[in-house]
């Protein structure tokens, strides 16, 4: 392929339950350091949830904060962290030629929960409604929080594709990059998914909501005892550049995209479809020209809901069989479901994997589903591989919207 | 509420509103815009707090009273003389 048509990572920010930058979120995962915890939620009460603890005040303003939302303050946090992992110094280059494209699951629940919340003290009366609510609320509110904190005058909008989202701003990122619309992508996923309650009852009204006495063992992701979703909060965002760009400055490249793929289940609203997650993974691997035998490291979607970790398994087994070099592993089981961030969170993770030969462990796996049985989940300690070429990443959502990345290890 | 206690009252509203600035350096006779880093949904702000705190109605058309500190104490004293500056 033309070197510029080739897109590789440059840059890494993130937020996460377990570690607020590549190298602590790395350790975690390696450490088997959970970060699911006890919460308490509006009117549904007590839940469990991945919370994040980032330094607010980093990189924004009190009021800043104060204006924007919760899942602004992810998106700016990664950002900066992002780009100042790449060395990029935006005072350097045209801000109008960078691209801020956020995966969202969804947007705005936060804040209108909020008001309804606040005009409830005052007898629904609508005159106490926030003015603030239309810029909370607008769906590119996470990404034009970044452009107004970092002065970026390129395009920025938010992909709204449930929990494939991350995987999804990514692809969008990397197709602007190659049709040469942009020169730099600050591309991934973001979420404050846990600050409405809405999210946890209506998991819960479906029976999707995990429950366990012991927080950091609620996400059981192909156990046969897991029982739902942990609800989390995060961000996971990658500064995208082309291959001729990076390497006239010279910088830290953490893989290249060489695949990626989304398709549509067409089957229904929650259920997931292992055709269609099959024919995903297939389509991102001929796009990369390779075949799965080629994959080290598979980091599952899973998300510990009866039937969803089961038709995954389906769909893994119908693409790579008993395939013995490809490991699986899954990030949910630490962090719990970071909703928009979970494709590039959980990608993140490994992608540290190129250099140490390490694949994460699978939380929580202490009685293999028949029905989830896989050649190789990693499990109970991570796995040492002599060498990592190839990780693929998949991220499905509601209504049958599934995404796959393949990064590649980058060598001169 | 006396005159000192409106002007606390406002730096209430002000600190809430604009928290990285220093409410002790205010002087009245200068507009708030030019001390302090405010726009006009920061006014907003201003006056949906006073609508929360003390049930107050600021009409668009007064929006030109609440500038400095000096003209807000001038508008509000008469509107919050019945009122008690919350402990």
């Amino acid at each position: 392929m033309d070197s510029e048509q080739r897109i590789v990572i440059t840059g890494i920010g993130l937020t996460a339950p377990n570690g607020n930058n590549l190298q602590e979120f790395r350790e975690s995962l390696l450490a088997g350091k959970s970060g699911v915890q006890k919460f308490e939620t509006r009117y549904v009460g007590k839940v469990l949830a991945g919370i994040c603890d980032f330094d607010t005040l980093k990189h924004q303003k009190k009021k800043e904060l104060r204006r924007g939302t919760r899942v602004g303050s992810i998106s700016i946090y990664c950002c900066k962290e992002a780009i100042n992992d790449s060395g990029i110094d935006l005072d350097l280059i045209d801000r109008s030629r960078v691209g801020v494209y956020l995966g969202v699951t969804e947007h705005g629940n936060v804040e209108t929960e909020n008001e309804i919340y606040n005009i409830s003290k005052y007898d629904y009366d609508t005159k106490f409604w926030s003015h603030h609510h239309n810029p909370r609320t607008v769906a590119n509110n996470p990404a034009g929080e970044v452009t107004l904190n970092m002065k970026i005058t390129g395009p920025h909008y938010t992909i709204g594709a449930a929990c494939a989202a991350g995987n999804m701003g990514v692809i969008q990122g990397l197709q602007m990059l190659r049709l040469g619309e942009v020169d730099l992508a600050l591309a991934g996923g973001v979420s404050e998914s846990i600050h409405t309650f809405g999210i946890f009852a209506s998991f819960k009204s479906e029976g999707a909501l995990a429950e366990h006495e012991d927080p950091v063992k609620a996400s059981r992701p192909f156990d046969k005892n897991r029982n739902g979703i942990v609800c989390s909060e995060g961000g996971g965002i990658y500064v995208l550049e082309r291959l001729t760009d990076a390497l006239k400055r010279d910088a830290k490249i953490y893989g290249e995209i060489v695949g990626y793929a989304t398709n549509s289940d067409a089957f229904d609203f929650i259920l997931p479809e292992p055709g269609r997650q099959a024919e995903c993974m297939r389509l991102a691997l001929s796009k990369a020209g390779l075949k799965p035998s080629d994959i080290n490291i598979l980091n599952a979607h899973a998300t510990a809901t009866q039937l969803g970790d089961i038709q995954e398994c389906k769909a893994i087994r119908e693409v790579f069989g008993e395939e013995k070099g490809v490991w699986i592993n899954n990030t949910k089981s630490f962090i719990g479901h970071t909703m928009g961030a979970a494709g590039t969170l959980e990608l993140s993770g490994n992608l540290p994997a190129f250099k140490d030969g390490l694949v994460h462990q699978t939380l929580n796996l202490d009685h293999l589903d028949p029905e989830c049985h896989l050649k190789n989940i990693v499990s109970g300690k991570p796995k040492k591989l002599d060498k990592v070429d190839y990780i693929m990443n998949n991220s499905f959502g509601m209504f049958g919207i599934n995404s796959v990345l393949i990064v590649k290890r980058y060598e001169n | 509420m006396t005159r000192d206690e409106v002007r606390q009252a406002i730096i209430d509203i002000l600190g809430d509103i604009a928290p990285d600035e220093d409410m002790s350096s205010i002087k009245d006779d200068v507009t708030l815009r030019e001390q302090m880093d405010l726009d006009s949904m920061d006014f907003l702000d201003i006056v949906m707090e006073l609508r929360k705190r003390f049930n107050i109605e600021v009409p668009e058309s007064d929006y030109q009273e609440l500038v400095s500190m000096a003209s807000c104490i001038q508008y509000l004293q008469p509107l919050l003389k019945d009122h008690q500056l919350a402990s």
